[in-house]
């Protein structure tokens, strides 16, 4: 995802709360914020409102934001954040009602004919018992292909600490599909 | 856990859950202002809870000890 910079002069207008400041950030990152929330949770409806609630927490915290950094990084990292809150929400509701995750975005589009299609799905099952922890460094750096260093940055963490997420996420899905009776 | 292993799960993720980034999903199709004006009229932005604690604290300090009130306006 290119980081689009603005002028020092206008990210210091909006850490004063202008809203027109803000409106000009928002129509200039709003894809970027999108295209990026969509990759952790494959959802174009629930990443909208993502969008949104990114923004919303961007703007609430428009006093702390340090206008000699990168607007986009910072809108990259709170983006991940509001991700990550709904992965877990999501987690909570489908613990609660004991059911897996819908695997709405989850149709491959170019399926390969060598893996089944319970082979897939049960994958894809496997994959949604992972923590959203996990889920997220796995679908950023192992589906996305995403550099470890952009999301580590996203995260907030260390790109060995984004590696350790990435394989405690694959041992977890070796396990799960042994369950399942699938050799990988 | 070897090497093939962590492919042959990397090829089964991405033939389960292929990259948003191949599909039209990846873009936004409309401007999200309109929704993002809304969400700001229904909440506007609030005055964070510690501030609010903030003034509770000293509120309850000048009247408990009236004295310190010459002080706060000094340092003000």
């Amino acid at each position: 995802m290119p980081v689009l910079e603005q002028p020092s002069d206008v990210l210091r207008q909006f850490c004063h709360g202008d809203l027109d400041t803000f409106e000009a950030l928002f129509r200039r990152h709003q894809s970027e914020v999108y295209g990026w929330i969509v990759r952790i949770v494959r959802d174009p409806a629930a990443a909208e409102d993502l969008t949104v609630e990114t923004f919303w927490r961007i703007y609430r915290a428009h006093a702390r934001f340090d206008p000699t950094r990168s607007f986009g990084a910072w809108a990259r990292r709170i983006a991940t954040n509001a991700a990550l809150d709904h992965l877990k929400a999501a987690r909570l509701e489908a613990d609660r009602l004991e059911t897996d995750l819908p695997d709405d975005l989850r149709t491959p589009s170019l399926p390969d004919p060598g893996i089944s299609e319970e082979i897939r799905r049960k994958t894809a099952r496997a994959f949604s018992r992972l923590s959203p922890k996990l889920q997220v460094a796995a679908t950023l750096a192992l589906i996305e292909e995403q550099p470890y260093g952009e999301i580590a940055e996203a995260l907030g963490i260390s790109t060995g600490a984004v590696k350790v997420r990435v394989f405690r996420a694959l041992r977890f899905l070796r396990k799960e599909l042994q369950r399942q009776g699938i050799k990988p | 856990m070897n090497e093939h292993d962590q492919k042959r799960i990397e090829q089964l993720l991405k033939n389960s859950l292929p990259p948003v980034s191949d599909r039209v999903q990846a873009e936004l199709r409309h401007d999200l202002w309109p929704a993002m004006l809304k969400r700001l009229e229904a909440d506007p932005a609030a005055v964070p809870w510690f501030d609010w604690a903030l003034l509770a604290a000293v509120a309850a300090c000048l009247a408990f000890f009236p004295g310190a009130i010459p002080v706060l306006l000094y340092h003000l």
